[in-house]
């Protein structure tokens, strides 16, 4: 399946092409806040622009008075990206796959009740963003923590290979709320300064808000020109602890060895690796990649421009994936300067260029687990 | 598409037990009615006393599918645990939000994510394979199939723990099934998504 249409919407911007540039030119979205409201040591977060949302959702049509924030960001992302796809998104073969974290959690610091307010719960999120597109298939919702996004596009590609559907819709959407941001403070995972991933001094990461969509099309590799397809999905369990990552890297290398099963490492351009400049997080994929005899491989981590982006992050950085795929580059990886020496890994700190065909993305999550993608250039051979 | 077999049902609720729609009998203590559970079972694993509700309910399924099962906690990677939900982790996001008001407590902060239900059963039996959790309205037993289905189409699995968890502060469930790749001697096939209306109906 290849991606039709894709949107990123984000603090570095509100296109695809507009992130991707801003990512090209070693710009970041991450920011310094003193006094974030409610929280109380001061935070380094990249945040989406709520006014130029609601501008530009207003100009898309909608009336932000009958959704809320995450609700618009998700809607403004899907709509920028059907755009591009030029499909009728109420087809009865269009089906809408979608991650959150989290969803409109911040409604109950706002004194929502769970048994009340159905905005807190995430089908329901879900069933208002593919209604406002007059779809009426039932939205298929992942929750399976920070990996989300990739599991979401790993369900949209066994959805479509099972033949009921031709399109899916993937998006994904986290904001920040004081929920959000005081877990991650009590858990000591936050870097008080902008984040360093794979760094030796990382210590910690930021958060991020982004919606994302990708919309994937079901195709015979053979009947598509150009593009890069979804080859390979998996997602592994730790088996470990439910909150810290294997020290064997169990879940992330099992994943890798799966997705890897049919392909050759020789093939691969490079790995967007999970990144969270978490010390733990790194150390584990790093062992994981070390396992997988794919140590020496191109590495980055894209949290340096965004901050980790929850149940985004997966879509946000699978469109980047595929864009520097297709046009044989390889991204830098903001913030890394230099690596830790026990376990040296090819993490890149400045734009490389590459002629190969695949590229591997990583996430790992809470729970333990674990997923990896494959995707691969489509190339056409003269005949 | 490989055939698929239920081995066993599991259903655990706030107030009773039952294996394959045999009711397990608790002797009622001043315990709730899961630790009592626990208890009867004879399971010694402390970690299920920090475990939140919706945690609690999935893990004595498991446990109930599991049982007498020799082999269960050899490691293995062939095995998944798939789980839906209606009303996710909100139970304790609402407590994780009133612990806020005081300090902010790490350890409910993680279990503020629904998919640490499939994690305690993955830690507890050792089990690599996938781990997912889909968010639905309701109990629909066409999505269920069809995301069982799936997954066992794209990869080597031979079984897989699946169903329905669902905990809202007062009352819950977990509807567990014990699906697998190999016909046993007394388990059913799983031809369509009427074998899940009618699981659940009989429980």
């Amino acid at each position: 399946m290849i991606p039709i249409g894709d949107n990123i919407l984000s603090s570095l911007g509100f296109s695809t092409a507009e992130n991707y540039r801003a990512v090209q030119s070693g710009r970041t979205g991450l920011c310094f806040y003193e006094a974030y409201p409610g929280i109380s040591e001061p935070i380094v977060a990249s945040c989406i622009d709520r006014t130029r949302l609601d501008d530009c959702f207003s100009a898309a049509g909608g009336n932000p008075l009958e959704y809320t924030p995450l609700e618009r960001a998700a809607l403004l992302s899907v709509t920028f990206a059907a755009e591009q796809a030029g499909i009728d998104l109420a087809a009865p073969e269009v089906l809408f796959v979608f991650s959150s974290t989290k969803g409109n959690i911040h409604l109950l610091e706002e004194g929502a009740e769970a048994r009340s307010d159905s905005r807190l719960y995430l089908w329901h999120t879900a069933g208002r963003i593919a209604r406002y597109f007059r779809n009426a298939n039932e939205p298929v919702v992942v929750s399976n923590a920070c990996i989300s996004g990739a599991c979401a596009q790993i369900a949209a590609m066994r959805e479509l290979a099972a033949g009921r559907f031709t399109c899916a819709v993937v998006v994904g959407v986290d904001l920040l709320s004081r929920f959000i941001l005081s877990g991650f403070l009590s858990l000591k995972a936050l870097s008080p300064a902008p984040c360093r991933p794979f760094d030796s001094e990382r210590n910690g990461l930021n958060l991020g808000e982004a919606a994302s969509t990708i919309i994937y099309r079901k195709v015979r590799e053979e009947d598509s020109p150009q593009g890069v397809s979804l080859v390979e999905g998996a997602i592994r369990n730790d088996a470990n602890h439910i909150s810290g990552p294997s020290r064997t890297g169990e879940g992330c290398f099992r994943a890798l060895q799966a997705v890897l099963k049919d392909h050759s490492p020789d093939d691969l351009a490079f790995i967007c690796a999970h990144a969270t400049a978490t010390a733990y997080n790194d150390r584990m994929e790093t062992i994981a990649l070390t396992r997988a005899g794919l140590h020496q491989k191109p590495v980055n981590g894209l949290k340096g421009y965004f901050g980790h982006t929850l149940g985004a992050a997966g879509i946000l950085e699978s469109i980047l994936t595929i864009r520097a795929l297709q046009d044989g580059v390889i991204l830098p990886t903001f913030g890394f300067t230099r690596g830790d020496t026990d376990y040296p890994l090819a993490v890149t700190n400045r734009m490389g260029y590459t002629q190969k065909t695949c590229a591997l993305k990583m996430l790992s999550g809470f729970g333990g687990c674990n997923a990896a993608l494959l995707f691969r250039k489509i190339t056409r051979h003269a005949s | 598409m490989r055939p698929l077999y239920v081995r066993r049902t599991a259903c655990v609720t706030t107030r009773a037990a039952r294996v394959n729609g045999e009711e397990i009998p608790v002797v009622a203590t001043s315990d709730p009615f899961l630790t009592a559970l626990y208890r009867r079972l004879g399971i010694d694993y402390p970690r299920f006393f920090k475990m939140d509700g919706l945690s609690k309910l999935g893990f004595l399924a498991s446990e109930l599918l599991f049982w007498g099962d020799a082999s269960r906690f050899l490691p293995r990677e062939d095995c998944a645990v798939i789980c839906f939900s209606r009303t996710s982790s909100l139970d304790t996001d609402r407590r994780y939000q009133a612990s806020m008001r005081d300090y902010p407590s790490p350890s409910l902060f993680v279990y503020t994510l629904p998919n640490i239900v499939t994690a305690e059963i993955a830690i507890r039996n050792k089990l690599y394979g996938e781990t997912s959790v889909y968010i639905c309205e309701t109990y629909n037993p066409h999505q269920i199939f069809r995301t069982i289905r799936n997954t066992f189409a794209h990869q080597p699995l031979r079984s897989a723990l699946a169903g329905w968890t669902e905990y809202d502060g007062d009352t819950g469930e977990a509807f567990l099934m014990q699906i697998e790749t190999q016909a046993a001697s007394a388990s059913e096939p799983l031809l369509s998504a009427g074998f899940l209306t009618t699981a659940k109906h009989n429980l």
